[in-house]
């Protein structure tokens, strides 16, 4: 193994200008694949605090008992997904209408409003189906009246995120495939590059795994590299974004980071190892 | 331990490269093979460390056969075989002593056991002296004795050496050969292809003409090569007999 290494770094210096080159190429792949990905992450962020906001209110008839109101709350905290339940009397409602409608705070009074239950959900559980499922829970009780979540709302959210999820997904796939020919393509130089060696390996008896083992490094290092580089322009590149653009954007956690190199790694891996085993069936 | 029979190798195209060869190699054998250029010399040899495969026939080479041999099997078989060329084909960017400890590092030699070696056979060969040389400050013939250290270091059954002298002067060629014969006399079989009818005419060594792709005289096979001296001249002359 210390031989296929040392190989793989001899090869960088033997070829200085070929590896950057690589590793350059490889890092505006990734780095493409890192700014839609920024994207992504912005508007998935973006859409969980509009998401944050999803909740779901329960209107009681007038005159319904405290008692039935309390038992139906604490049925419903009960449910998976759901994050509180909070009861709004008509009192607290009349607070709450005057606070945020203060030049019509006259026109309302407490016996004008109903007894309300706020459902807040979890992180998760703020898809339609899952609102809808609380919702209609909801309106099962016999002293409600109304209940509303903005459905319409939800949904139109909802399909935006999935949007945003798969274009992300096939963009990431497809300069994911286009870093990966890439790769291979340097490869297939290096290889062509050191014929003559590998040619000479094959003569004193080398394995195509040990022939293979350090081109399949060289990939994984030049991958490495290239995320490392591509990291690095995307940070700038959102520095630049905040800087002059004055937008507020978040970047890519140190989970995530990693993630990004290591596909960088495995993006590098995998196009070396189509790239050997294409040409030393040729060989 | 070398063995051909019925080898054919036709190539897609439909080339004939060799026709019904039948032929045995014995261990600590000298075996020339000689004959006009395209008469499937080299694919002969190619055939010996399974470079190719006949399209008919089998080569079977220390108990490996051409047919059932996986990669990983004739990388291995390789290993117990040195093959030179008439290019030398060393890495240019390595020293004498790093072309042939290269041999060594690829099948997983021990690191401690590589200077050893590779001294013990850069002086077989005469090169002791020259280890830190790069191939470019070297003349052909030390060049192709780097290529021979290289490929005896793995004390090979068997040394397979197309065209070694093509490239060089009368006088490196007469050393190259005479290295070729102390090899030969420590007990490695060597098969040599050549063009060079003075080293066959001036040594007693078996030689086999080849003939676009068949084989027209072997002086090891008694009644082949009675029939071409009932046919034609009976020593080999590198052009067509019969």
């Amino acid at each position: 193994m210390s031989l296929s290494v040392r190989e793989a770094v001899v090869a960088f210096r033997r070829t200085p200008l070929l590896s950057i080159l690589s590793i350059t190429t490889i890092a505006f792949s990734l780095f493409a694949f890192g700014l839609f990905g920024l994207v992504v992450l912005n508007i998935r962020k973006a859409l969980d605090t509009v998401e944050a906001r999803v909740e779901i209110r329960a209107f009681a008839f007038d005159g319904t008992d405290a008692g039935s109101i309390a038992n139906a709350a604490s049925e419903i905290q009960r449910l998976p997904g759901v994050l509180g339940v909070v009861i709004i009397t008509p009192e607290e409602a009349l607070e709450r209408a005057k606070a945020d409608m203060g030049e019509f705070s006259d026109v309302f009074e407490a016996s004008f409003l109903p007894t309300a239950l706020e459902v807040q959900l979890q992180p998760g559980h703020r898809d339609p189906e899952s609102v809808k499922r609380v919702a209609n829970r909801l309106r099962s009780f016999e002293f409600i009246e109304d209940v509303r979540y903005g459905e319409d709302w939800i949904t139109q959210l909802h399909r935006i995120r999935n949007i945003a999820g798969a274009t992300g997904l096939v963009l990431g796939l497809a300069f994911a495939i286009v870093a990966m020919i890439i790769i291979g393509a340097t490869i297939r130089m290096a290889l062509l590059a050191r014929a003559k060696e590998i040619a000479i390996m094959r003569l004193v008896g080398a394995t195509d795994g040990f022939i293979r083992r350090p081109f399949l490094i060289e990939g994984a290092i030049k991958g490495i590299c290239g995320g490392v580089v591509a990291l690095g322009l995307t940070w700038v590149a959102t520095q630049v974004i905040q800087h002059y653009l004055a937008f507020e954007t978040v970047f890519f956690d140190a989970r995530l980071a990693a993630i990004g190199v290591a596909a960088g790694a495995l993006i590098g891996l995998l196009g070396s190892a189509a790239s050997v085993n294409r040409q030393l069936r040729r060989v | 331990m070398i063995r051909f029979t019925d080898v054919s190798l036709e190539y897609s195209r439909g080339t004939s490269a060799l026709r019904g060869i039948d032929l045995d190699i014995a261990r600590r054998e000298f075996v020339f093979l000689i004959g006009p250029s395209g008469a499937g010399k080299s694919t002969l040899l190619k055939c010996m460390y399974m470079d190719v495969r006949p399209s008919a026939g089998e080569v079977k080479v220390a108990g490996t056969s051409s047919r059932s041999a996986t990669r990983s099997e004739i990388a291995k078989l390789r290993r117990k075989m040195g093959i030179i060329f008439q290019d030398f084909r060393l890495l240019e960017d390595r020293t004498v002593e790093q072309n042939v400890a290269f041999a060594l590092e690829v099948i997983g030699t021990p690191r401690s056991a590589i200077p050893n070696k590779v001294n013990r056979v850069l002086t077989q060969v005469g090169l002791a002296s020259k280890t830190t040389a790069l191939p470019r400050e070297l003349s052909g013939g030390e060049q192709q004795r780097v290529a021979i250290a290289r490929a005896l270091v793995n004390d090979p059954f068997v040394l397979i050496a197309d065209e070694p002298t093509g490239n060089l002067d009368d006088r490196a060629t007469r050393g190259i050969f005479q290295l070729l014969r102390d090899i030969s006399a420590s007990g490695t079989a060597v098969v040599m292809a050549t063009h060079n009818l003075e080293l066959v005419r001036r040594s007693e060594y078996r030689t086999i003409e080849l003939n676009q792709g068949g084989i027209v005289y072997d002086s090891g096979d008694s009644t082949r090569a009675v029939a071409v001296r009932l046919l034609g001249e009976p020593t080999p002359t590198g052009e067509a007999v019969g």
